[in-house]
């Protein structure tokens, strides 16, 4: 059987090409021929967090999700798998990008494949995946792969990037595949792995416990 | 105006009174008709045999025009304050509240609990007006269970209504409403339900924009944030004409179903005080005669109004007062009672 997977890009790259942009959707593409070489189909959803600067701040301080940041965090929540993305700043992770993982729900990235990203004008900041993003999407549950892609300026003059971005992209499609019902070459019954390694999105409503063992758990 | 709520806050920029039964006592010497109530009294740090006391005290002094509405608090220090831990926020509203509800209904109480010090044939007095509790109104943003707890007992629930999207406000009410009917105090659509809303209004639609937009850009809650139009289409907040206020507020009942209490947030955001005050004659000379003409007339007859003193007066003389967790007839106990059966089978069967 075939089964339509989805990858969330998260990027918050601000220019307009932006090369962290370019990064997480060429680490998607690269994903995304993986599985379709195992004859399934990934959907690439690209979240752009510039477009949601305001709506995220807004949000921060209202605590009211404007419709497009709603989108974002569905879509997320909803996803197979995630490519995070960020600049580097001051030695970190941009602000704009904590403030997206910030206003999502603790439990959203539980078991989610995780590829994570960072550009910068220099080599010496590649530490920032393990220093920065590797401890905020671990703290959040994510499956963080073992792989991820540190992009300096001078390596967008090297073809080692694109062969770095496939090696990457195989390990996370191979991840994608493991987890669909569709199975990874029948290698392993995935169906039976799927309760594991796929999160379940929860509904807050449908596990309230019943008031009266509430009420055991407490003095009386 | 049916209803004066007030809050309860130990900390700026609230005014709002530590204790709220003394500012209650205060308004009701000088009132005759007026409901008091609160929004909301804070469950988890305030002990429940001061809230049993303090509550009872001016249910007399008022009356029996007091009602209440627990929360459990929207700033996070208030808990350590008062040697409470947050993370125990749910415990501490259900033991609390189970200790206020046997405070008021039994005279004798022998008490035993994770948060506070035992008691022993305890008497908390004065007894009730009339042997009758203040109805309880349980509030809550977003936690499923407190509506759980409102539908336990056969309280009210009321939902705040204000910082959130309507589409929220509908699924706590919703699954209020199944579990009160669940636990049998009545139908789906007559469990009690309480809104809240937020106004600035002025004849004219223009004026009130105009006048409101600095307060909102610069209000302690949502200013520097979202634009007041935003802020306007994502919740209930309706700044305009009365006509304006009174079909958003019309529009409630089309995701909450027919309510009974309608609270609105007057006076803040730095508003003067002359301000609030036109405020409030605006809502009541021009917005609440039609409210009411119309919410009554859209309110089906098996639909009861806000509980009062007198209607739980009479209802305590009927010998109808809810059952917490439901009487007999109840799918609530009918699962306990099955529930109960299993476990008896199982256990034969392990001997």
């Amino acid at each position: 059987m075939t089964d339509r997977l989805t990858l969330a890009v998260v990027t918050a790259g601000l220019s307009e090409d932006s090369t962290t942009t370019r990064l997480g959707e060429a680490i998607a593409k690269a994903a995304s021929g993986v599985v379709e070489q195992a004859g399934q189909h990934l959907d690439i959803k690209v979240i752009s967090l510039r477009d949601l600067a305001h709506g995220l701040t807004d949000m921060m301080i209202t605590h009211v999700a404007s419709p497009a940041v709603q989108d974002a965090i569905d879509t997320v929540l909803n996803a197979d798998g995630l490519v995070a993305a960020s600049p580097t700043y001051k030695a970190s992770y941009s602000g704009l990008f904590k403030q997206f993982f910030d206003v999502i729900d603790e439990s959203a990235l539980e078991n989610l494949p995780t590829v994570i990203a960072a550009t910068g004008g220099s080599p010496r900041h590649s530490l920032v995946l393990d220093t920065a993003m590797r401890p905020l999407l671990s703290y959040l549950k994510a499956l963080v792969l073992p792989l991820g892609i540190y992009a300096a300026s001078e390596d967008w003059g090297h073809a080692d990037l694109q062969r770095r971005i496939d090696r990457v992209g195989a390990s996370l499609g191979t991840m994608l595949l493991a987890g669909s019902p569709g199975g990874a070459s029948g290698s392993f019954d995935a169906d039976a792995a799927r309760p594991g390694l796929r999160r379940e999105v929860k509904d807050e409503f449908s596990n309230v416990p019943d008031f009266a063992s509430l009420l055991a758990s407490v003095g009386s | 105006m049916d209803v004066f709520a007030t809050g309860q806050h130990h900390n700026p920029p609230f005014v709002a009174p530590a204790n709220p039964p003394i500012l209650m006592a205060h308004v009701a010497a000088q009132t005759k008709n007026i409901q008091l109530s609160t929004a909301t009294t804070l469950i988890t740090t305030t002990d429940p045999v001061r809230i049993a006391e303090d509550y009872s005290y001016v249910q007399h002094l008022a009356d029996g025009r007091v009602d209440l509405t627990m929360g459990r608090g929207n700033t996070g220090p208030v808990y350590p304050w008062f040697g409470k831990d947050i993370r125990q926020g749910i415990p501490l509203a259900v033991e609390n509240y189970q200790l206020l509800y046997r405070l008021w209904h039994e005279e004798n109480v022998d008490f035993s609990g994770r948060f506070r010090t035992p008691l022993q044939g305890f008497t908390a007095t004065p007894r009730p007006l009339d042997d009758v509790a203040p109805f309880v109104w349980h509030g809550s943003i977003r936690s499923p269970e407190i509506p759980e707890q409102a539908a336990f007992y056969g309280d009210g629930f009321f939902h705040n209504n204000i910082f959130w999207n309507k589409e929220h406000t509908e699924r706590m009410v919703d699954f209020y409403r199944q579990r009160y009917e669940y636990y049998g105090h009545g139908s789906y659509d007559q469990a009690i339900v309480g809104l809240g809303g937020q106004v600035f209004i002025r004849k004219n639609s223009q004026d009130a924009k105009r006048e409101f937009r600095p307060y909102f850009d610069n209000a302690p809650v949502y200013g520097h944030g979202p634009s007041m139009e935003d802020f306007t289409s994502q919740t209930p907040l309706t700044v305009g004409s009365p006509q304006e206020v009174i079909e958003r507020t019309l529009s409630f009942r089309d995701y909450a179903g027919d309510y009974q209490r309608q609270l609105f947030l007057m006076d803040h955001a730095g508003l003067p005080l002359k301000t609030v005050l036109e405020q409030l004659d605006l809502l009541g000379e021009e917005v609440f005669p039609v409210l009411r003409k119309e919410f009554d007339a859209l309110r089906p007859a098996h639909v009861p109004e806000a509980p009062t003193h007198e209607s739980l007066v009479a209802r305590h003389k009927a010998g109808k007062d809810p059952i917490p967790g439901g009487d007999p007839d109840s799918q609530a106990a009918k699962d306990r009672a099955k529930q109960a059966e299993a476990a008896q089978r199982d256990h034969e069967n392990s001997k």
